[in-house]
């Protein structure tokens, strides 16, 4: 059987019919099987130095302070087997309480914040750890289908050791009634969609001040998931 | 911890505030970078050949001696990455890598880590691309485990002008670029 690391039960398909803007863009023809070598098992490397505190601390980057419900965000990065990842960048961006990114194509008729940006960066500890303040982010509708919305999210990107631990993904709120209609989120495998859900956490909140939510993220080692009948469970 | 990789999600439309504020991480060769220069154009089509303009596109190379993170070659960046712009064209200014090692100790023809980013992509492409011409590929193994007569989507090709390599990156359609199950 063709080997593969596609892992069809926990990751999106690039084709999602819902997802309008997959059809003129998922490739078709089948992925070619890499064996990894030097240049999937390296990747770059970022320096303490690129990240300042106003980078982990979105409710700072205005003169004053944004509006919006106050909330910490921490997790750890692992792999597949467990290890914690250090010193990995982790880039995040988001929208206001409103629900409007600080973009030039955002356009839709809510209030920009002049206190918030919505971006922030952070590298993990030594534990794979990583934690930012910021303000929870809210819903926007979108050309998808009439009277489409997202719910709210915060993006993710992360790098990990190597070029194939390279990530994107988007960080939704548990029981957000949105999700149910949101074609995004709806593409990923139901038994993977709670993995990209942001659980409050009473322990992570700070008393009268801000809310706290939980995610972690697992990236992809060097080859640990490979079998040669699809996946492994 | 439930240790299975996380769902990957699309970029969204959004993100140029956040990852690619300006052009500076298009420019991997400083001034004092070894190697040969190469100004490479890539511009990423969709389905029908139109230019997709909220993409972003992510290299990874060696440096012109072949190694990833060169501590000798500090002027050189082996990461960049720019959006495309309106004709879905981004111009990185590198220069071309060495040979590194590939499988069963066999050297691997000079190649350039490609990740593709895109509102309606739901996780990142990754391709290669090689040098047209380079005596290399002929036994370059990874661009033999591509149907032969798709390997010319991987491959840059020079231009009139000195060092400007351009190349076209088709997400799908008849010309789709060989993407790789990383």
């Amino acid at each position: 059987m063709q080997k593969s690391r596609l892992d069809p039960d926990n990751q999106p398909p690039y084709l999602y019919e819902p997802y309008h803007s997959t059809a003129k863009r998922a490739p078709r023809q089948p992925l070619i099987f890499l064996p990894h070598t030097l240049s999937e098992r390296t990747g770059p490397i970022f320096a303490d130095t690129l990240i300042t505190e106003a980078d982990r601390d979105l409710t700072r980057q205005g003169a004053g302070e944004p509006l919006g419900q106050r909330m910490i965000v921490e997790g750890r990065v692992v792999d597949e087997d467990g290890n914690p990842l250090p010193k990995t960048l982790v880039e995040v961006w988001q929208t206001n309480a409103a629900g409007r990114y600080r973009h030039e194509l955002d356009d839709w008729p809510a209030p920009l914040d002049p206190n918030f940006n919505g971006c922030g960066r952070v590298l993990t500890d030594e534990n794979g750890k990583y934690r930012f303040l910021t303000v929870k982010p809210g819903a926007y509708p979108w050309g998808n289908h009439p009277n489409a919305w997202r719910p709210a999210h915060i993006h993710f990107s992360l790098f990990g050791p190597s070029f194939v631990s390279r990530f994107i993904t988007q960080m939704y709120f548990e029981g957000d009634p949105m999700l149910e209609y949101d074609p995004v989120f709806q593409c990923v495998p139901d038994r993977a969609k709670h993995r990209i859900l942001a659980k409050f956490d009473l322990g992570l909140t700070e008393e009268r001040f801000a809310l706290g939510f939980r995610f972690d993220l697992v990236l992809r080692g060097p080859d640990a998931t490979p079998s040669e009948n699809g996946h492994e469970e | 911890m439930d240790l299975h990789h996380t769902a990957n999600q699309p970029i969204g439309p959004f993100y140029h505030f956040a990852l690619t504020p300006d052009n500076d991480a298009g420019i991997m060769a400083g001034p004092d970078a070894k190697g040969e220069r190469v100004d490479l154009a890539i511009r990423l089509l969709d389905a029908d050949g139109k230019p997709v303009t909220n993409g972003m596109i992510e290299l990874w190379q060696a440096s012109a001696a072949g190694i990833y993170n060169d501590p000798a070659d500090p002027a050189f960046h082996g990461f960049g990455r720019l959006a495309t712009d309106r004709e879905g064209l981004c111009l990185f200014h590198t220069v071309k890598p060495g040979q590194v090692a590939g499988l069963n100790g066999k050297l691997q023809a000079p190649h350039i880590n490609v990740s593709v980013y895109a509102p309606g992509l739901t996780k990142r492409v990754v391709a290669r691309i090689y040098f047209a011409d380079d005596p290399a590929n002929d036994s370059d193994q990874v661009l033999g485990l591509a149907p032969e007569d798709r390997r010319q989507t991987m491959l840059a090709r020079q231009t009139l002008e000195a060092g400007r390599w351009n190349f076209d990156l088709h997400l799908c359609g008849p010309c789709e670029t060989v993407f790789f199950d990383i």
